[in-house]
C-alpha cells in the first residue's frame, strides 16, 4: 500500500482524503477542478482526473454535472472507520518491529503508552 | 481537430543508413504524447515524417485517415518546432517573425504571442541571427504555442534555456493545452522535468518502437525488486518478470523488472521480505533502451 515514491495520481487522492480527514475538504465542499490541480502539481490533467475518479470509485467525491466535484456525505466518517482498521497493520506493527529490530522491549514501550494515557487524562 | 494519427510500417533511410525500421504506432488527438528516444534513435526523422518534412521511403502516415505528404490540408494544421526554433532568416527581426507566422497560421493568437514573448524576455526588435541559443529556442516555443495548431510538435525545443525559463514553458504549456485542448508531441531528454506533462508516452530505439504505453501505466509496470539475492532470484523467476536490469551490492540484489504487479504478488514479494520501488520513468526509459548488442 506505501510505497516510497508512490504514483502522483495517488499521492493526490491521498491528499484529498487526508483534507477530508481532517476537516479541511467539509462534506457537500467543492474540491479545485482537475486544471487546477493539473496547473498547480505541473502535471497533465489526465494524470489528475484519473485521481479524482479514484476518489469517485470509493464513494468520496461525487459530480455535479456541469459544476464540478464534491465531497459526498459521509465520507470523512468512511475513511475515519477504514484508517481505523488499518491503523494497527499500518501504524503499530511497523513500530514493533522497529522496537524490536534497536531492542526496545515491548515493556517500555508499553510503560510509555500508559504514560502518555497518564499525562492526556491529567 | 487531429482525430487521430496513424503511423504504419514506416521506413526511411538517408544512403545507407535506415533512420526509421518498419515503424507503427497511432495516437489518438487531444493529448500531449512525449517522445523518447536516445541519440540517433530516429525521433527527429520520425517528427520529420510526421511534418510533411520528409518523404518516407516506405510506409505511410496518416492523420485523420488522409496520407500526410505534401497534403496542404493536412500540413497547415501541423506546427513542427525544431530544437532552436528554425523559421525565418536571421537577418529578420523577431517581430517579423511574428508577422510571418501570423499570415501563415490560421490560429495564430497575436496577443499571447505577445504576451510570450514578455514573458521569455525576448525583444521583439532584436535581430533573430543575434539571440543566443536560450532566447531562440524561446522564440520557437512562443511560434509553436500561439500558432495553436492541431498538431504541434516540439522537438527537443529548450536548448540553452535555463531552469526557470524551462518551467515557464511547462506552465504555459500546461495552461494552454487546457484552455485549448489540441494534440502535442514533445521529445526530448530531459525525461524527469517534463515526464508528469505526458499522458501517453512512445519510445523508440534505433529506428523502432519500444514501447508505447499511458504514463501512469507504463510507471507502474516498472519496479525494482531489492533484497537477499537468492530471494529476488526467485521471486522473479518465478513469475518470469522481464528482468532490465540488475545491480549487486554485497548480498543485496536489485533487479529492475517490467511487467504487471498485482496486488497478490506485492503482498508475496513483501512477505518475503523484498523491497519494492517503482521506477522513475528515466530508469525505465535508460534500461529499455540501453545497448545490449543484440535486439531482442
Amino acid at each position: 500500500m506505501f510505497d516510497d515514491r508512490s504514483p502522483i495520481y495517488r499521492q493526490i487522492a491521498e491528499q484529498i482524503k487526508q483534507a477530508i480527514l481532517t476537516g479541511d475538504l467539509q462534506e457537500e465542499e467543492q474540491v479545485m477542478s482537475t486544471n487546477q490541480y493539473a496547473a498547480f502539481y505541473r502535471i497533465n490533467p489526465a494524470t489528475a482526473a484519473k485521481a479524482f475518479q479514484e476518489l469517485v470509485d470509493e464513494g468520496l467525491l461525487y459530480k455535479r454535472r456541469g459544476i464540478g466535484m464534491f465531497v459526498s456525505p459521509g465520507a470523512r466518517e468512511r475513511l475515519r472507520s477504514q484508517r481505523r482498521e488499518r491503523f494497527f497493520a499500518d501504524v503499530v506493527e511497523p513500530m514493533v518491529a522497529e522496537a524490536r529490530a534497536i531492542g526496545i522491549p515491548l515493556r517500555e514501550v508499553i510503560q510509555w503508552l500508559e504514560q502518555r494515557e497518564g499525562e492526556e487524562e491529567r | 481537430m487531429i482525430e487521430r494519427i496513424d503511423i504504419d510500417h514506416l521506413t526511411l533511410r538517408y544512403g545507407d543508413v535506415t533512420a526509421l525500421d518498419e515503424l507503427s504506432l497511432s495516437m489518438v488527438g487531444g493529448k500531449i504524447y512525449g517522445l523518447l528516444g536516445r541519440n540517433g534513435s530516429g525521433k527527429t526523422s520520425l517528427l520529420s515524417v510526421l511534418a510533411s518534412f520528409r518523404k518516407p521511403t516506405s510506409g505511410d502516415v496518416r492523420i485523420n485517415g488522409q496520407p500526410v505528404f505534401e497534403n496542404q490540408a493536412i500540413t497547415s494544421q501541423i506546427a513542427f518546432i525544431r530544437e532552436s526554433g528554425d523559421t525565418v532568416e536571421d537577418t529578420e527581426k523577431v517581430e517579423s517573425a511574428m508577422r510571418y507566422a501570423a499570415y501563415l497560421r490560421p490560429n495564430w493568437d497575436a496577443e499571447y504571442a505577445a504576451r510570450l514573448l514578455e514573458r521569455f524576455e525576448v525583444s521583439t526588435k532584436a535581430r533573430i541571427g543575434s539571440l543566443s541559443r536560450g532566447k531562440r529556442s524561446a522564440l520557437g516555443i512562443v511560434l509553436g504555442l500561439a500558432a495553436r495548431a492541431p498538431l504541434t510538435i516540439f522537438d527537443e525545443t529548450y536548448l540553452g534555456m535555463d531552469a526557470p525559463s524551462r518551467y515557464a514553458f511547462y506552465d504555459e504549456l500546461l495552461n494552454d493545452f487546457m484552455e485549448h485542448p489540441r494534440t502535442f508531441i514533445i521529445s526530448t531528454h530531459l525525461i524527469e522535468e517534463v515526464s508528469r506533462l505526458f499522458e501517453n508516452v512512445v519510445i523508440i530505439d534505433r529506428g523502432r518502437l519500444v514501447v508505447q504505453d499511458d504514463v501512469e501505466t507504463l510507471l507502474s509496470r516498472g519496479n525494482a525488486v531489492t533484497g537477499p539475492a537468492d530471494v529476488v532470484d526467485q521471486f522473479v523467476n518465478g513469475y518470469g518478470f522481464t528482468v532490465i536490469g540488475t545491480r549487486q551490492l554485497g548480498r543485496t540484489k536489485s533487479a529492475m523488472v517490467y511487467g504487471q504487479l498485482d496486488p497478490e504478488k506485492r503482498a508475496e514479494a513483501r512477505a518475503a521480505g523484498l523491497d519494492l520501488e517503482p521506477l522513475a520513468l528515466q530508469d525505465l526509459f535508460v534500461h529499455l533502451t540501453e545497448p545490449r548488442g543484440d535486439q531482442s
